[in-house]
């Protein structure tokens, strides 16, 4: 198992060093003088040549592309222009917020989408089945900013039961985090519920058509004990392996919502950089997010061999 | 070149060739295509109609008239400005469509040339899809915006950002399939007879991987259009005087306590074509590629 880990980590190697000359690449679409266009409007000659400077956009690429390197391998992503302060403390400082609230996304998502294509399998073909399928189908088909937007005007300006924006720590005060974290994780996490019931829903037909189910239900258990230890087990592997895909929306679609309910995370640390052309920020931020995504792929992975021993024996992941 | 007619050595092999007739008829039967064809036909029609059908200019401004509810007169309402919210909602579709529609056209461009390159040469395969496995590391939506940031906001720029993150998504699907297709007797058949790699690659093995295609660029126009509408929010797309939904929905986000409307209808308007390309994907992958049917029964 430790092998199998350590194989996969050392994978990431090249991928790693390819995403991170992409970010680094980024600066360079940017057209004309990255450093004016930095600046602003009103940014003075000697200003601009200060931020040219201190990105070291004066030198040479290559030479740029060596001292990002040798920067990131100190973990130092540079400074943001607009809070004056390293990238990387700016994004570890929030870093929690971000992860809090895809959590509980990620776990309102596997509950609910797991639960709801399990109901719709179990009740293949009735009414219930057509009106979960209906509803998933629309879940993947609404923009989540845009649904975020819809629940503050029922839930805080209509009902006036939760607050419009904001953040709790749930090491805090769990009911404020919940008050506060709701709207924002349901809006991630309702386009997730719908992919996962569609997935879960079609595995379950799949597996309820299989010949241990059948075998389990000739031995007379009861079907209750069928479903939740012989099917559901079973149902998880094709889940397990959607996750990282999960993680990945997840934590695209913060940067949105993390600036709809005025959340102190990643997503609207990145929003702002973007407003304000704050390039050093976007970069890290990307290359942080991208980094942070392959390692939780890789721990799905390992994961996935943890379930299901075929995937260690021939070393697919 | 050979002589040869290879024709009758054409077989239906594990993805069938588009017969045109058959096809059409099947898709006909399929409930889900023909519920997505009629939504998403219904929002290209009236968008295109917008010059025409559109009661005013969407930037002729009425204060008189601002903040009016969904009524007989104004159906969508009107904004702060008193514009009339039907003609921005029409325009507004035009330009989401219009970008979704170019980004379509480049995955199926691009998808197309990398994907077959990287299926059917195998000295290719390998730095592609190392790249495009870089590439699909970032989550999609954040590094079109990392993309657009850099490039500066223009319509120009929502399209190129969309087409690099969904080209190498397209290729994939395309080398997958080229893998397979290339296998095929009837492949060996014509290398046989003396034709040469592009002629087989144009005549034998892409005519044969056109149905996953399909389906694949009918999910991409989908994810275009949301994708559009997040980067437009974020400031990243056109200028905020031509309206697409993304911008209005950024506009009347700042309403949003006085007149929701302003945010809901071009929010609804996204969620109707997006579904309507969803259902049509999952016809058009029901009938054109049954193996890789997900939840179809």
């Amino acid at each position: 198992m430790a092998r199998y880990a350590l194989k996969r980590l050392l994978q990431m190697i090249p991928l790693l060093l390819l995403v991170s000359l992409i970010s680094f690449g980024l600066i360079k679409l940017v057209p004309g003088d990255p450093a004016v266009v930095m600046g602003g409007s009103n940014a003075t000659p000697a200003e601009i040549d200060a931020i040219r400077r201190n990105l070291g956009l004066d030198q040479p690429v290559w030479q740029q592309l060596l001292s990002f390197y040798a920067n990131l391998a100190r973990g130092d992503l540079g400074r943001s222009l607009l809070l004056g302060q390293p990238v990387a403390e700016a994004l570890i400082e929030r870093a929690p917020v971000t992860l809090w609230i895809s959590l509980y996304s990620l776990i309102l998502t596997v509950v609910v989408g797991m639960a709801t294509g399990i109901v719709a399998a179990l009740r293949h073909n009735t009414w219930v089945d057509q009106v979960v399928s209906v509803v998933a189908l629309i879940g993947v088909s609404l923009p989540n900013f845009w649904l975020g937007l819809m629940m503050i005007v029922l839930f805080s300006v209509w009902l006036g039961w939760l607050p419009t924006g904001g953040y709790v720590a749930p090491s805090a005060d769990v009911v404020g985090f919940l008050r506060t974290a709701t709207m924002p994780a349901l809006a991630l996490a309702f386009l997730q519920i719908g992919l996962l019931t569609r997935i879960t829903r079609s595995t379950m037909l799949d597996v309820l058509g299989q010949d241990y189910i059948r075998t389990a239900r000739a031995k007379g258990l009861p079907e209750t004990t069928v479903v939740l230890k012989h099917a559901l087990a079973n149902v998880m592997i094709p889940v397990i392996t959607v996750i990282g895909l999960i993680l990945s929306v997840l934590l695209s679609g913060s940067i949105i919502v993390e600036t709809i309910f005025s959340v102190p995370g990643i997503g609207s640390l990145l929003g702002n950089a973007i407003l304000r052309r704050d390039y050093p920020m976007i970069q890290g931020g990307l290359l942080f997010v991208a980094a942070g995504l392959m390692l939780l792929n890789l721990i799905v992975d390992v994961l996935y061999g943890v379930f299901d021993p075929r995937v260690r024996v021939d070393g697919r992941g | 070149m050979a002589a040869v007619d290879l024709a009758p050595l054409h077989r239906p092999g594990l993805l069938a060739r588009l017969r045109p007739g058959r096809t059409m008829r099947r898709l006909l039967r399929n409930r889900a295509f023909v519920t997505g064809a009629i939504l998403f036909g219904f929002i290209v029609v009236v968008t295109l109609l917008a010059p025409w059908i559109s009661p005013s200019d969407p930037n002729r401004m009425a204060i008189r008239f601002r903040f009016r509810e969904p009524s007989w007169e104004f159906p969508f309402g009107t904004d702060n400005l008193g514009r009339n919210m039907v003609s921005r909602v029409l325009w507004g579709g035009r330009l989401s469509l219009e970008i979704g529609a170019w980004v379509v056209g480049l995955n199926a461009l691009f998808g197309v040339m990398l994907g077959a390159a990287s299926g059917y040469f195998r000295r290719l395969d390998g730095p592609l899809m190392r790249f495009s496995d870089a590439l699909m590391a970032f989550p999609s939506v954040l590094l079109a915006i990392g993309i657009a940031a850099a490039l500066g906001p223009s319509v120009t720029t929502v399209v190129v950002a969309l087409s690099v993150v969904y080209i190498p998504r397209t290729a994939r699907v395309l080398r997958a399939s080229v893998l397979v297709v290339r296998e095929q007797d009837y492949v060996q058949a014509a290398r046989a007879c003396g034709a040469g790699d592009l002629r087989i690659l144009l005549r034998h093995v892409l005519p044969n991987c056109m149905a996953p295609l399909i389906v694949q660029l009918s999910f991409v126009f989908a994810y275009a259009v949301l994708s559009e509408a997040v980067l437009s929010f974020l400031g990243l797309g056109a200028p905020p005087t031509t309206p697409s939904w993304g911008i209005l929905i950024a506009e009347g986000r700042g309403y949003i306590r006085e007149a929701a409307w302003l945010t809901a209808i071009p929010g609804g308007a996204i969620a109707v074509t997006v579904l309507g390309l969803n259902l049509l994907g999952d016809g058009l992958r029901d009938v054109l590629d049954p193996r890789l049917k997900v939840d179809a029964r």
